[in-house]
């Protein structure tokens, strides 16, 4: 089977975030970048899928050339092929979602899996718009019933269950009062949650393979998509910084303001 | 002149970081306090390709050049330079056979480290011949096909576990180090016996033993080189990894200051966090200013290699620089942490003990001037 999955590049969560004094995004200055940690769930599930069902795992991701960086990254954990979407200018959640349909159109892929969102603008919408697009079926916060310290989770065993006949796929999905699992059926489109596998280490002799793998250039104009975004950001700011915290004298002074100014108790 | 890592290189180096950080971080106090083998973390190593990133593809390794080797040794040791040290074993066991080996021995010797998880030690010091290799006393009589090794070595990295040894004997004491021939014995053959860990000062996750070879016999095709050319192959290893431990410094010295700047922003005295003193603002800046420029020392001594170029002056500069620098700093660190510092509780004492091995092992920081020195006035 051949499965399509996303490798958007996203701020270290580690780095310190700091918006530009005008507003008008983040300094990126000293920023640190990585896989988003979503995206690497979907490759990380896309192996197994492709280890326990033969085929091969193609990574896209879109933006400059340094997104090159995190395709590397799903090439070196063993994703076979990438694509990259050279664009850098604005980009919104349709015009992502409008690239990502014609990629998968030439592609063909049995599944796409992407992160349920990424951890920079957390919109959690991309998922959603291909499955629109694509007039597919749609598995968002795909999870698991094992933990991952399960066996399975050691073994390395997907968590997506493909149907003998290779047409369905049985999908776990984090919902709010626990987990319901649904089939659905290929080719669909996954978005992954947190609990939904382990991602393994990048080795070694991976990255040195990842080298020569082929990343495939793409643009918006040879895709003939028009990515003028919707969506304006007009203004980013930071949260308020949170006031110091007061220490009281005893049990009896803590009671005392929690009744008196915090009403909690 | 170029002063960033490529793509490929920060890729290693995050990989490694992330070993360091997720897999050898959280158990190093462990090891450090039992001084027990660390045989799961080496385990994760080995399949990450850590364990043989010096083989060259073409035998099962990684093939990595000597500037990807550092990279990645400064997040190990960043790590524990106890574990780093237990990885780096291989490479420095194995080295002479990819720098002087044939292709019969490569084959034969390199490509079963890449099925299943092995170590393998070198072996050269011995009592009597630490930096005075040239009184070795280890013999190797020839016997037919076979070579039969008498002798005793000692501080011999992961000796206990080794599964191949590279051992340097002489087939005569009197021709001085022009006897000194190098082999290499497979499996653990009768008569080669380790003895019981050393209980060290630092470093303590990293195996080291004393071994005896009693009549052990070793084929004539395991002969790397030719007889007498052991010392050349020696020093040849040593050119090769002497970058590695100096960058095992460099990861030291930046976990140390690393802990100090975090220490140092949280306690308070005098009303205000200590870094905001200028006296210990001085002392972190000394320990990053050292750290680098050992990071750059080491950098180039590798590169050098990468490019083909004999490397003995600078390897020994990088080595003896950031050795004695990561004492420094280390013992700085403890210093910033004032009292808390000395106790084991906090990360710093480790740091201040692994240091001092490096001043010692492969060429005391003393034998790295010797060498400098000679390379300045030939």
């Amino acid at each position: 089977m051949k499965i399509l999955v996303t490798a958007k590049r996203v701020e270290d969560p580690e780095s310190k975030i700091k918006v530009k004094p005008d507003g008008s995004g983040i300094v990126q200055e000293g920023l640190k970048y990585k896989i988003n940690p979503f995206d690497e769930i979907g490759v990380e599930e896309g192996l197994r899928l492709v280890a326990k069902h033969q085929g091969e795992v193609v990574v896209v991701s879109i933006g400059g050339k340094e997104v090159q960086e995190q395709l590397r990254h799903a090439l070196a954990m063993g994703a076979h092929r990438a694509v990259w979407v050279n664009h850098t200018g604005p980009l919104d959640q349709l015009g992502i979602a409008g690239l990502l349909q014609k990629v998968v159109e030439k592609e063909k892929p049995d599944m796409v899996i992407l992160g349920k969102q990424s951890i920079d603008d957390d919109q959690n919408q991309v998922g959603q718009y291909l499955a629109e697009f694509l007039g597919w079926g749609q598995a968002t916060f795909a999870s698991k019933v094992e933990s991952l310290e399960s066996e399975q989770e050691k073994n390395k065993v997907p968590a997506l269950v493909v149907g003998a006949d290779g047409k369905t796929v049985r999908v776990v999905r984090e919902v709010d009062n626990g987990l319901a699992t649904l089939e659905c059926q290929l080719p669909a489109i996954v978005t992954t949650d947190l609990r939904l596998n382990q991602p393994r280490y990048a080795s070694l002799p991976g990255i040195m393979k990842a080298k020569s793998k082929p990343i495939e250039e793409l643009t918006p104009a040879k895709l003939g998509v028009d990515v003028t975004p919707a969506i304006q950001v007009l203004k980013m700011s930071a949260p308020p910084a949170r006031k110091a915290g007061i220490k009281v004298a005893d049990v009896p002074a803590l009671v005392e303001k929690l009744h008196n100014e915090a009403k909690v108790v | 002149m170029e002063f960033q890592l490529t793509d490929a290189q920060r890729a290693l180096q995050e990989a490694a970081r992330k070993y360091a950080r997720e897999v050898v971080r959280p158990k190093a106090a462990h090891y450090d306090e039992t001084a027990t083998f660390p045989r799961d973390l080496l385990s994760t190593a080995w399949e990450l390709g850590l364990l043989n990133m010096a083989i060259p593809t073409e035998y099962g390794g990684v093939g990595l050049s000597h500037l990807e080797q550092v990279i990645v040794s400064e997040e190990l040791s960043w790590g524990c330079a106890g574990v780093a040290t237990s990885i780096i074993a291989n490479d420095l066991a194995n080295l002479p056979i990819i720098l002087h080996g044939t292709e019969d021995q490569k084959k034969r010797l390199l490509g079963h480290f890449s099925e299943r998880v092995k170590f393998s030690s070198f072996c050269l010091t011995e009592p009597e011949a630490g930096s005075d290799v040239a009184n070795m006393q280890t013999t190797a009589r020839r016997e037919g096909d076979f070579y039969v090794l008498n002798g005793a070595k000692c501080f011999i990295t992961n000796g206990g576990q080794a599964e191949q040894y590279t051992v340097f004997a002489t087939v005569d004491k009197a021709k001085k180090h022009k006897g000194i021939t190098c082999f290499v014995v497979e499996g653990r053959p009768k008569g080669l016996t380790p003895s019981k860990h050393e209980n060290k000062m630092g470093q303590r996750a990293s195996e080291t033993v004393s071994l005896t070879f009693e009549d052990v016999r070793v084929p004539v095709a395991n002969r790397i080189g030719e007889e007498g050319q052991g010392f050349a192959v020696a020093m040849s290893t040593l050119d090769n990894s002497r970058p590695l431990t100096a960058m095992f410094s460099v990861g030291i010295a930046r976990a140390a200051l690393e802990y100090s700047m975090e220490y140092a922003s949280q306690r308070k005295t005098f009303g205000k966090p200590i870094i905001e003193h200028q006296a210990i603002q001085f002392m972190i800046a000394d320990m990053a200013m050292n750290t680098h420029a050992a990071r750059l020392l080491t950098y180039e001594s590798a590169w050098l290699l990468d490019e083909g170029k004999r490397n003995t002056l600078q390897s020994s500069y990088a080595k003896s620089f950031a050795a004695d620098m990561a004492m420094k700093v280390a013992t700085d660190a403890v210093q910033v942490y004032g009292g808390y510092g000395y106790i084991k509780d906090y990360p710093v004492e480790k740091l201040m003990r692994d240091a001092k091995l490096i001043q010692v092992y492969e060429g005391t920081s003393q034998v790295q001037r010797l060498v400098i020195a000679r390379e300045l006035f030939k």
